[in-house]
């Protein structure tokens, strides 16, 4: 994955400005709370849900345990089916590839459909320095691009933007990029739309490259599949004389029927419809309908590294819908923009670190913007632990250990920064792998428990600056199973408030954290 | 070494952990326990709920028998005021029969500019999709190119009782893959301005759905 965003301040940084901008929360919490309540309406209509959901995840994990074949097949069917395949290892070597199928044509401008990899691989700017426009026809893109933004959430990426910031971005920027906005244009989202519609048909009904993504392509019969609602996906497939679809690896599924499950299960975590409007399947190329040449471009980037580490792979059966995002409150507070990469969110908390390593301080701080208060896992259509993966990564990010990176075995070190929370696991191993030394601590400890300071000091600050810390029982556990049920002492009587402690501990560490 | 190489290689080595080889056929890898369809419901009740998802979805859902429809496409080129229609070269030629509005042929030579200027578009579907409020087109003779169907503002497309399924799982048993595949559930929309719905960008801005049966 590129340095998308380079210079990114990490999350908690890039948060704090976020969350002080009353006009994003506002967006985003109006925003969020709509698609939310939809989707749990779309999702109780089918009584199989969890079913769907188990065979979702199944078919992505068995394609994710055999790439190799599903990928060597897809080339077969889509070479069969009159298209052409590009490998690309990196995103300068995507960019490569179609800057040069681009120049082929002897074309300077191309018409985009709204696709994730080509965002993530930054195709527009490459395209740009090699002198080719590139123009976003999805509405919220345009957004994105006339307002020289960048995207704050998968699906919706102009969410962060009210009405009115979009009205004075259209009336203000679409003149510098072809026809310009109406005369008089309001804030009504139909005329909004209207305005799009306008200024886009000029540019797809004079296109003669499309460039796409696709959500899923079937290795049995070489098709690709694009989902959408407004009809620019449909515009840039089928009106061009070429189109090159630049795809992840992992977008596979094995057969064609495959896809009866993610018909159903992608258009309501998203959308939240029954079916989003339109759905296009190509197969290579037809005569005398649609685009004449037909070219795939599979992309690795960090995929087959995620590939290799076998708790965080399981983010690579994600699907882009965003029902994550939509109920995650870290999100809902801080925006897509502080996650600094096209992946915002809980899917990009552990998906970004994964394709880009936790080099960077921003990477490195992802793991950690999450309350892990599991929203985000039971809204996941294809079932995809983010608490689990968040936690395992955290464990990379402060103990450092072994990891893939550009196909090659490396020993990550420990992050800087987080010397004080290593220092502390190390005391605490030593503390339990020595019971004598943590009798006398616990001992210690609540002997001086009236002496305790209310807020921890040093680089524990932090940390106790928005939580209480747990209170000290007056008598160590241990003491007072001594007590009661040691040397003879009565069982029966003290069994269940025994068993209660720890767990009562528990549930207010968990309450702390949130 | 080549692109290609060093992924599938990099994706072997990824995978060093998984059992290889099993040869357990694909078919026992995935357990597919959900419903091939959410209800029990006779032919009749499934093309209400097809009406039903449709106009859901904004498009407009007209019922006809085979007897009425040449009146019925008649009756709504006229009250959209179109003054041309494009039709698909295997369109029944009986469908049109009540209408003297101009006709335009798909062609394949036509520019998308050309396209642009017709009013209307006539077409069949493939497969109709009851459960999802969906109409399926598959490029045969009776539908046309896929941009006959984008271009125009204005869709009708005629839907047969036998060509309605209740779910997504029949539809997709019935579709086959090697043809260009347009699924359209209402007109086209947009949510991205606060999330509220608005319908036509850049597809059609009115789907008429004429069901017959």
């Amino acid at each position: 994955m590129s340095g998308t965003f380079v210079g990114m301040p990490a999350f908690p940084q890039a948060a704090r400005e976020a969350v002080r901008d009353t006009t994003l929360r506002g967006n985003l919490r109006h925003a969020t709370h709509t698609i939310r309540a939809k989707r749990a309406k779309a999702v109780a209509e089918l009584s199989d849900w969890a079913q769907l959901r188990e065979a979702g995840k199944r078919i992505k994990d068995h394609t994710l345990h055999h790439l190799d074949e599903y990928l060597v097949r897809l080339e077969e069917s889509v070479t069969a089916a009159g298209g052409t395949v590009h490998w690309a290892a990196d995103a300068t070597e995507a960019n490569r590839i179609v800057t040069a199928l681009v120049k082929e044509t002897g074309e300077s401008e191309v018409v985009k459909v709204k696709s994730m990899a080509t965002q993530e691989i930054e195709l527009n700017e490459a395209l740009e320095a090699a002198g080719i426009r590139a123009y976003e026809t999805d509405l919220a893109e345009l957004i994105v691009q006339l307002g020289k933004d960048r995207p704050s959430h998968i699906l919706v990426p102009a969410i962060h933007r009210n009405r009115g910031e979009i009205r004075d971005i259209f009336a203000r920027e679409m003149s510098g990029w072809g026809r310009p906005a109406p005369e008089g244009l309001t804030d009504t989202p139909a005329e909004l739309a209207e305005a799009a519609r306008l200024h886009l048909r000029e540019k797809f009904l004079r296109a003669k490259v499309g460039i796409s993504g696709a959500n899923f392509m079937v290795a049995e019969t070489g098709t690709l599949v694009v989902v959408e609602s407004e009809g620019n996906g449909r515009m840039c497939l089928t009106l061009p004389e070429t189109l090159i679809s630049v795809v992840g690896i992992e977008k596979i599924v094995p057969t064609w029927q495959d896809l009866e499950v993610f018909l159903q299960t992608l258009p309501r975590s998203s959308t939240a419809e029954r079916m989003n409007p339109y759905t296009s399947t190509w197969t290579g190329t037809t005569d005398a309908d649609g685009p004449r040449a037909f070219h795939l471009v599979l992309l690795d980037n960090g995929r087959t590294d995620t590939l290799a580490d076998e708790v965080g792979r399981q983010a690579l059966r994600c699907i882009r819908c965003s029902a994550c995002l939509n109920v995650c409150p870290v999100y809902e507070r801080a925006g897509g923009h502080a996650y600094g990469s096209v992946y915002p969110g809980p899917i990009g908390a552990i998906l970004s670190p994964q394709l880009r390593g936790t080099a960077s301080e921003i990477d490195a701080s992802l793991p950690y913007a999450s309350s892990l208060c599991g929203a985000c896992y039971e809204v996941c259509p294809v079932a995809i632990d983010i608490p689990e993966v968040l936690v395992h990564l955290r464990e990379r990010v402060v103990e450092g250990g072994q990891a893939v990176r550009d196909g090659n075995k490396v020993v990550l070190q420990p992050v800087k920064g987080h010397a004080a929370e290593r220092a502390a696991m190390r005391a605490a191993r030593w503390a339990f792998s020595h019971p004598g030394a943590l009798r006398t601590g616990q001992r210690l400890a609540s002997r001086t428990r009236r002496l305790h300071p209310r807020t921890l000091p040093g680089p524990g600050r932090a940390w106790s600056g928005t939580r209480d810390l747990p209170a000290v029982p007056a008598e160590p556990f241990r003491d007072w199973w001594q007590r009661t049920h040691g040397r003879g002492g009565s069982a029966a009587v003290s069994t269940t408030t025994g068993a209660g402690t720890p767990a009562k501990d528990k549930a207010e560490d968990k309450d702390g954290d949130r | 070494m080549s692109s290609r190489e060093r992924i599938l290689g990099r994706v072997r080595r990824a995978l060093a952990d998984v059992p290889r080889g099993d040869g357990a056929p694909y078919e026992r890898a995935v357990t597919r326990d959900y419903l091939r369809e959410h209800g029990d419901r006779t032919p009749a009740q499934t093309l209400d709920l097809l009406a039903e998802n449709l106009a859901d979805y904004r498009a407009i859902v007209h019922r006809t028998d085979a007897g009425h429809l040449a009146e019925v496409v008649a009756g709504l080129l006229v009250s959209r005021g179109s003054s041309s229609v494009l039709v698909p070269p295997g369109l029944d030629e009986s469908w049109l029969a009540g209408s003297d509005v101009r006709r335009v042929a798909d062609r394949a030579e036509s520019t998308p500019h050309e396209l642009d200027r017709v009013d209307s578009v006539v077409t069949a579907c493939a497969v109709a999709v009851a459960e999802t409020g969906t109409i399926v087109l598959d490029g045969s003779p009776d539908q046309g190119r896929r941009r006959i169907t984008l271009v125009p503002d204005h869709h009708i497309c005629v839907v047969r009782a036998a060509q309605v399924v209740p779910s997504v799982p029949y539809a997709l048993e019935r579709l086959d893959p090697a043809r260009p595949l347009t699924w359209i559930s209402g007109p086209s929309a947009t949510s991205d301005i606060e999330l509220d719905r608005v319908e036509g960008v850049h597809g059609p801005r009115v789907l008429e759905v004429v069901l017959v049966g």
